[in-house]
């Protein structure tokens, strides 16, 4: 069951903050210090007026106290729990441990990114030696010599008379083939060390690219003008980049630059103020693909768009091949994300706009409206077939009585708590009353 | 008329040595170094036994040894396979496609011999 018990780790945050002791707060919320520590331990679950008037106490919004940005760290520590078959007791503490902990679960959060990240280097390792159609040559060319090698060799050791000619040239064969062992092994050497370096760069291309979009902050002044140089861009944030990294930045720039062309910021600002951050007038405005008018809205800076929208782009074959998470909707690091996602929903009905509100059921305090459209990837070509490609635009909603139908969604399987899901692919870890664990 | 060895192998020192251990043993060894026309070779000569590389050019060793064993003529014609690669996935590769031995390069000339010499024999 989820449940945010962090809310008492912020009161306690706000208190100290505003210089409050425990008892002055107790007192103006008209209940005991002892009972106010116990909720500010996340012992004790507070709602309803009891909350409203801590929070009048603090002089805060009730919704700071029980909205946090805490959605990224409490998926990967869920991750974390799940990977180690933590018993379901356990588990349902995540919260009260992050509220109570924070550095140390920050500290565990790290580490198990660290390691998807390592898991990830090694696979790409494992996928070298098994697939590196230069590695297997290498192998199977000195293989082959030294099986020559020692087939001449032996002939020539083993008691018997072999006549000189023969003689003669199984000692030639043995020469010219140490000669080439020789040659092929200082080649496989070079080559590993090489690939030695390479693998050093532990990330993920998509990782290494994420981290810049993250420090950047997804926007990019240079590439805002109509002479924009990619190029010029891509040294510009890309240094340190690996190889294939570098790559698929220059693609992303590449487009940034084209989305930018056609949408320039200044008439952004304008139609923004006008219709906000609706992708569809948006497209509208400009004469441009509604997937455009999604990246660009993405990509606009804090000061045109004061509330950030998230995007996702996944390939056909439900590849994220960009990711721009919010603090309160996460998307998975690795690996796809939920399948009731708009996102993967609409490569099913391409062309077409797919719009819903929707929480994640790990957090039911943050509401979104999701866009999702399907489309075509490259040029048409006669009687070829279309590659397409899926966008999702997340745009915050504020939380207010509605009769539309608000679709939970998960964040990936095995942390969502949602019971008979058809979408599920994995059994959830989640403790989901009045079940057992699978 | 002594029993008859078709190899194929595209290295051709391994194809030297391994025609002169067969041939002192009294084989008559014939040599074959390209995959494509493989199979038409073997029909043409009809072996006693044939020693079959898999990592040839034109066609692989595994393609060649399933057109054999589609041919009820073939289909019981002793094959002895060579391969550079000794992982578990290459030899359950050789014998679903039917071969009856299998080698990992390097091998030994005496392990060659005795692997022939009981598959012809068998």
């Amino acid at each position: 069951m989820p449940r945010d018990t962090l809310t008492g780790s912020r009161i306690r945050e706000r208190r100290v903050m505003s210089g409050l002791k425990q008892s002055e707060l107790a007192k103006r919320a008209e209940i005991s210090p002892s009972y106010l520590n116990l909720i500010e331990h996340n012992r004790r679950r507070i709602g309803g007026k009891l909350l409203v008037d801590i929070a009048n106490a603090l002089g805060v919004e009730p919704t700071s106290l029980t909205e946090g940005a805490e959605t990224t760290l409490l998926a990967t520590l869920r991750e974390a729990a799940s990977d180690s078959g933590m018993p379901e007791a356990e588990f349902a503490r995540v919260e009260e441990f992050a509220g109570r902990f924070p550095g140390w679960a920050e500290l565990l959060a790290n580490s198990q990114r660290r390691i998807e990240t390592l898991q990830q280097s090694v696979e790409a390792l494992t996928d070298r030696l098994t697939h590196d159609p230069h590695l297997a040559a290498s192998l199977h060319e000195m293989l082959s010599t030294v099986t020559a090698i020692r087939s001449a060799a032996s002939i020539l050791a083993e008691p018997g008379d072999i006549e000189p000619e023969w003689q003669r040239r199984f000692n030639r064969n043995i020469y010219e083939d140490s000669a080439r062992l020789a040659d092929t092994s200082r080649n496989l050497a070079q080559y590993l060390e090489k690939a030695d370096t390479d693998a050093s760069e532990t990330n993920a291309p998509q990782d290494e690219v994420d981290a810049v979009f993250q420090k950047v902050g997804f926007h990019f002044p240079a590439l805002e003008t109509r002479t924009a140089d990619v190029d010029a861009a891509l040294d510009e944030v890309g240094e340190g980049l690996s190889h294939a990294a570098r790559w698929l930045l220059s693609r992303m720039l590449t487009r940034y630059r084209d989305d930018a062309a056609k949408m320039p910021l200044a008439a952004c600002a304008d139609v923004v103020a006008a219709i906000g951050s609706d992708p569809m007038k948006f497209a509208d405005r400009f004469g441009c693909d509604v997937a455009s008018a999604m990246r660009r809205l993405a990509h606009l800076p804090d000061d045109v768009l004061p509330n950030p929208v998230g995007l996702a782009i996944c390939d056909g074959s439900g590849v994220t091949t960009f990711r721009k998470p919010l603090p309160e909707f996460p998307l998975p690091r690795l690996g796809a994300g939920c399948a009731l996602w708009p996102l993967y929903r609409v490569l099913a009905r391409p062309m077409m706009v797919h719009s819903e509100l929707m929480q994640q059921s790990t957090r039911t305090a943050a509401r979104f409206r999701a866009y999702g459209i399907s489309q075509p990837v490259g040029p048409t070509r006669l009687a070829q077939d279309v590659l397409f490609e899926s966008h999702m635009l997340i745009v915050p909603e504020p939380m207010r009585d509605t009769h539309e139908p608000i679709r939970e969604v998960g964040l990936t399987c095995r942390i969502c708590p949602q019971p008979d899901c058809d979408a599920r692919r994995e059994p959830s870890i989640m403790t989901i009353p009045g079940r057992t664990k699978l | 008329m002594s029993r008859q060895v078709l190899l194929i192998e595209d290295e051709p020192n391994i194809i030297e040595a391994i025609s002169f251990i067969l041939s002192r043993d009294g084989w008559s060894v014939k040599t074959h170094s390209n995959g494509a026309d493989a199979v038409d070779i073997i029909r043409e000569r009809q072996p006693d036994i044939v020693i079959l590389d898999v990592m040839l050019p034109g066609k692989s060793g595994y393609d060649i040894l399933r057109e054999l064993r589609d041919d009820p003529d073939h289909a019981s014609m002793p094959v002895l396979m060579l391969t550079a690669r000794g992982q578990t996935k290459d030899r359950e590769i050789a014998e679903q496609a039917g071969c009856d031995a299998f080698m990992t390069k390097p091998f030994s000339n005496a392990d060659v011999l005795e692997t022939v010499r009981a598959l012809v024999d068998k």
